[in-house]
């Protein structure tokens, strides 16, 4: 029996504990002193003490950088966890805040909290190299998505595709519980390091390819890589927008980077080889194709949608195809995914929040909805001009420099093996520039209906939604400011 | 103070969108103060220079973790396209003076367009290079979809993805080759003195040839082009023409030809008669020349006429590259600029001179009109930039063409007389649309009736010309500035061939001459 040191448990999951104290903070605060207050102040002060909690997090990230190992791979703390969390922070208080002016529900005290009950989740499933934890992490966030999913009280739509995320997740927790066992029973161990030195060698044993296949289901449906991705565009179209926009973003960075690090620091060793006639059983294949049916599925899809969050959904599918090339990176590819998978995040809250805003305004986020939108908000449709140009890959954006950053390093490891998957994913990234456009072109082109009243916009979604776009610009021009700190030994 | 034409070009562009509404008509005067500075500063630069120098304008170290710089710097090459640009920009300019829809916006997105161009021509790193070159895909898209007229978010979208797709191929390429290298160095000089294995260079070299080449309008990658010149509004396609055409080729001769060079070699087979990419890219540059300039000769359509002949033109300067003969590679970048203030001036002319005031472009309705009467200075504007275009001695196109021709005629005599044939071709398209849109025979009611109603009623009835609003002083002005430029370089060559020639000894051609480049 190894002894715990609770103190140092404390120590390295102090970011955490802070979050957790702040829901729980919030829920009594909501039930003990806000029941009587008007719904509108009530919604504001609960939405910023759940920031102030997650910035409280961030802030004690950068003022204590306590790193270690707590108990072989229960907790590790590194700096690049570190960074990955404070990610996770950062858009979760944009989040929250893009709630504001919202009213899909009255329950803002359960809201925020289940909000940042989930962020508490996807933090422990960043920095846990243990199966055991990232299993109850991964349940802990996702269970928080599934209800968050469903908030919209009024709108039978977001039950129906909370239930489908529902269904869709618990059936694929299932798959990965199962590859997780039989892991263990593989190895005799939980802790990743210690799974990797007790699998060994190049060669793949049938059930050692069963749990691959099992973990990379159960992740692959958080990534909404096709082909099960069923679940995202249902939930992207009907959940709340800000809830969608914290599925589309924050759990999904967290989740990147759970896979990367299970497959590369738990099954490093058996990567395979996905080149024709030269090919060797391993995870690299099996991410290939995932990544290569996502790449067609989701650019090709995109194309038919008329309704911009279901086209949103469907390019996340295809984002999630290039940042699979990423894991495919391994080490060096570890910083590309994280800097991708960040400014992918911030890309896509900003785009929800602009969705999000043109369905208060016009009653609807179809395409035809968006038509003028430069007329009406000249700034809301230059930062709508960033998310969609940052997705397409437009230079200066995050989006160029985040792909080629992938391209490279998932080149550079694999030694040019995976070129063919590079030019898939280059060529599909110029069939995704079509249907960014075609938003686009509602914005600028075509120009607005008649007798649309003007009507002030809130202020709080506003500086969201501008911040998002100035972060995706700033990281674009200048990445070494994230890169230097990703990159960093 | 080069690097300010991009500073000056995208900080104005800025600026525009920020101008309060009631404030809109500051919009031209401030998109001209922007691109009457970038052309000084190119022209003090491009004159001041000492040929044959390189200079490095910035290098920062931009991100460390991959070796990329922000390396701005300056060749001949490159100062005498950036010089083009500056005064297509100021053309551009006083030529869609009377912008009245959402002029701000308009301006804003010009700049935009003419501040990546800037990039590209100085960008000697090519991570830089890339960046650039990507920023002025997007404002065309919306310059020709918000302004343009036939078909125009047809064309619009059209131009995009072309355009997108040849930079996607050229991504491909740049991203091996960084890899491959050692992913250290985007440099263009570090990566161009890095021998990549002929194998590489075999498939690398025509994908990022092609890939910019769709930008230069190779046939049969050249469709974007007469759709995107006719649907883009005056400035627009001036600048599609004049300079962003240039942009594929200055790719295609400064990326795919430097890092590539062995790509040009023999494979080592023949078939039919072609041997090496080298072949298949002549042989593809003369198509277009010949293919253009037939299309040209049958169109009805006053403006793809001027489309269709960018397409032949560009073939001059595909051409002139592959002939790898010094001559013709300065023929090569000559034509460059010289079809950059040729073509200019003629879809000023066709766009805003002709069409803004009369609103048909048909050549058929044009005819009857009579237009040398009703509107002297376009007539004269365009029979000077027909001139200059068919390579009448004393306009630059003489020289270019020249140029290119001699070296085609070491490397490839049979497709140099084919070339010949295609000079003659675009004679004919020329004089064609000359004298069918301005001095064609005016016909009295009684003779001309039987033929005029037989095409269907014509715009104007011809015998009652309304009185066309005369042509305006910043028009009078960017015709004079263009005519001067291509007349200047047509005289006195050597204005420009001493910057070009010189920058051939660069280094970076090594790969170049080592293949035999005389």
């Amino acid at each position: 029996m190894i002894p715990v040191n609770y103190l140092d448990l404390l120590r390295l999951a102090a970011p955490e504990t802070v979050v957790l104290a702040g829901a729980l903070v919030v829920l009594g605060v909501d039930l003990l002193a806000l029941r009587e207050v008007e719904t509108g102040l009530r919604r504001l002060l609960l939405l910023i003490l759940g920031a102030v909690t997650c910035g409280a997090a961030i802030a004690w990230m950068a003022a204590f950088p306590n790193l270690g190992n707590f108990m072989q791979g229960m907790l590790v703390v590194t700096p690049l966890t570190q960074w990955v969390k404070g990610g996770v922070l950062a858009l979760a208080i944009l989040t929250l805040l893009l709630s504001g002016g919202a009213s899909f529900t009255n329950h803002w005290g359960e809201y925020v909290a289940l909000l940042l009950l989930s962020a508490v989740g996807l933090m422990f499933l960043v920095s846990s190299e243990s199966l055991l934890v990232i299993f109850i992490a991964l349940e802990l966030a996702s269970l928080s998505l599934y209800i968050l999913a469903a908030f919209h009280h009024d709108a039978p739509e977001s039950a129906e595709a909370a239930l489908k995320y529902f269904l869709f997740g618990s059936v694929s927790a299932g798959f990965m519980l199962f590859g997780l066992s039989l892991l263990y029973g593989l190895s005799g161990s939980i802790d990743l390091r210690e799974i990797a030195a007790a699998l060994g060698g190049p060669f793949l044993d049938p059930l050692l390819a069963v749990a691959m296949v099992t973990v990379a289901v159960g992740l692959g449906f958080k990534i909404a890589a096709a082909p099960f991705h069923l679940w995202a565009p249902d939930v992207y179209q009907a959940a709340p927008p800000p809830s969608a926009a914290f599925i589309a973003s924050a759990s999904k960075l967290a989740s990147f980077f759970v896979l990367a690090k299970v497959l590369s620091v738990g099954m490093g060793g058996l990567e395979g080889r996905a080149v024709f006639g030269d090919y060797l059983p391993g995870w690299v294949p099996l991410l290939a194709a995932l990544a290569a049916a996502s790449l067609l599925w989701g650019n090709l899809a995109a194309i038919v949608q008329t309704n911009v969050r279901r086209l949103i959904a469907y390019s996340a599918i295809a984002h999630a195809g290039y940042m699979l090339l990423g894991i495919m990176g391994g080490k060096a590819g570890l910083p590309a995914l994280v800097y991708y998978a960040m400014t992918y995040g911030f890309t896509t809250l900003g785009a929800f929040g602009v969705a999000s805003l043109v369905r208060d305004r016009v009653g609807g986020d179809n395409l035809s909805d968006f038509a003028g939108l430069s007329r009406r908000e000249p700034w809301m449709a230059f930062c709508m001009l960033v998310f969609m140009l940052s997705l397409a890959g437009i230079p200066p954006l995050a989006g160029f420099f985040g792909k080629f950053y992938l391209f490279a390093a998932a080149l550079k490891t694999s030694s040019l093996d995976l070129l063919w998957l590079v030019i898939l994913a280059i060529g599909m990234s110029a069939v995704s520039l079509y249907y960014y456009l075609q938003v686009l072109k509602q914005i600028y082109v075509v120009p607005p209906p008649s007798g649309l009243a003007a009507a002030p916009i809130p202020s709080l979604p506003k500086t969201v939604i501008i911040l998002a776009a100035l972060t995706v610009i700033v990281l674009g021009c200048a990445p070494n400011l994230l890169l230097r700190v990703l990159a960093a030994p | 103070m080069l690097a300010w034409t991009i500073y000056l070009s995208l900080g104005t562009a800025l600026l525009l969108m920020l101008l309060p509404e009631r404030r809109e008509q500051w919009a031209r005067f401030l998109a001209l103060g922007a691109a009457l500075g970038g052309l000084v500063l190119s022209a003090s630069a491009l004159f001041q220079s000492a040929p044959g120098s390189f200079r490095t304008v910035t290098r920062l170290s931009w991100i460390p973790t991959l070796g990329i710089d922000y390396h701005l710097g300056a060749d001949g090459i490159s100062l005498v396209l950036v010089f083009l640009t500056g005064l297509a920009a100021v053309a551009g300019i006083l030529f869609s003076w009377n912008i009245g829809h959402r002029p701000r916006e308009f301006f804003a997105l010009y700049l935009a367009l003419i501040g990546g161009v800037y990039g590209v021509f100085l960008s000697f790193d090519l991570f830089l290079l890339f960046v650039f070159y990507e920023i002025a895909i997007i404002p065309k898209y919306f310059l020709i979809a918000i302004w343009g007229s036939t078909r125009r978010e047809y064309a619009a979208m059209k131009l995009a993805l072309y355009s997108f797709v040849g930079s996607a191929m050229v991504l491909v390429g740049l991203v091996a080759a960084f890899v491959f290298a050692g992913g250290q160095t985007m440099s263009l000089a570090d990566l161009a003195a890095h021998r990549f294995p002929r194998e590489f260079q075999m498939w690398a070299f025509p994908l990022v040839f092609v890939g910019f080449a769709v930008l230069a309008g190779l046939w049969p990658f050249h469709t974007w082009a007469p759709t995107g010149h006719v649907a883009a509004p005056t400035a627009a396609s001036m600048l599609l023409a004049g300079v962003v055409m240039k942009l594929g080729a200055y790719g295609c001769l400064r990326v795919a030809m430097t890092l590539f060079p062995e790509g040009l070699q023999p494979w080592g087979f023949e078939w039919l008669g072609i041997g090496s990419w080298r072949d298949v890219f002549a042989l593809l540059a003369v198509t277009g020349i010949l293919y253009g300039g037939m299309v040209a000769l049958v169109q009805k359509d006053f403006k793809f006429v001027i489309g269709y002949s960018s397409v032949s033109h560009m073939g001059f300067v595909l051409l002139g590259l592959m002939t790898l003969q010094t001559i013709g590679l300065t023929g090569a970048v000559l034509q460059m600029f010289s079809h950059g203030i040729v073509a200019g001036l003629l879809f000023a002319v066709v766009g805003r001179m002709v069409y803004d005031r009369v609103h048909t472009r048909h050549l058929d309705d044009l005819q009857p009109m009579n237009l040398s009467r009703g509107l002297p200075f376009a007539a004269v504007t365009f029979t000077l930039a027909t001139l200059a275009s068919i390579g009448l001695p004393g306009f630059s196109g003489f020289v270019a063409e020249l140029q290119v021709l001699i070296g085609a005629w070491h490397a490839y005599p049979t497709l140099a007389v084919l070339t010949g044939a295609g000079i003659l071709v675009g004679v004919a398209y020329g004089l064609r649309a000359l004298q069918r849109a301005f001095f064609a025979e005016r016909r009295s009611c009684t003779d001309g009736q039987a033929s005029g109603s037989a095409r269907g009623a014509p715009a104007q009835p011809p015998d009652s010309p309304a009185p066309l609003e005369p042509i305006s002083f910043p028009e009078r002005v960017g015709s004079i500035l263009l005519i001067a430029a291509s007349l200047a370089v047509g005289l006195y060559p050597d204005l420009l061939l001493k910057y070009i020639l010189p920058s051939f000894n660069a280094p970076w051609f090594d790969g170049l001459r080592g293949g035999g480049l005389p």
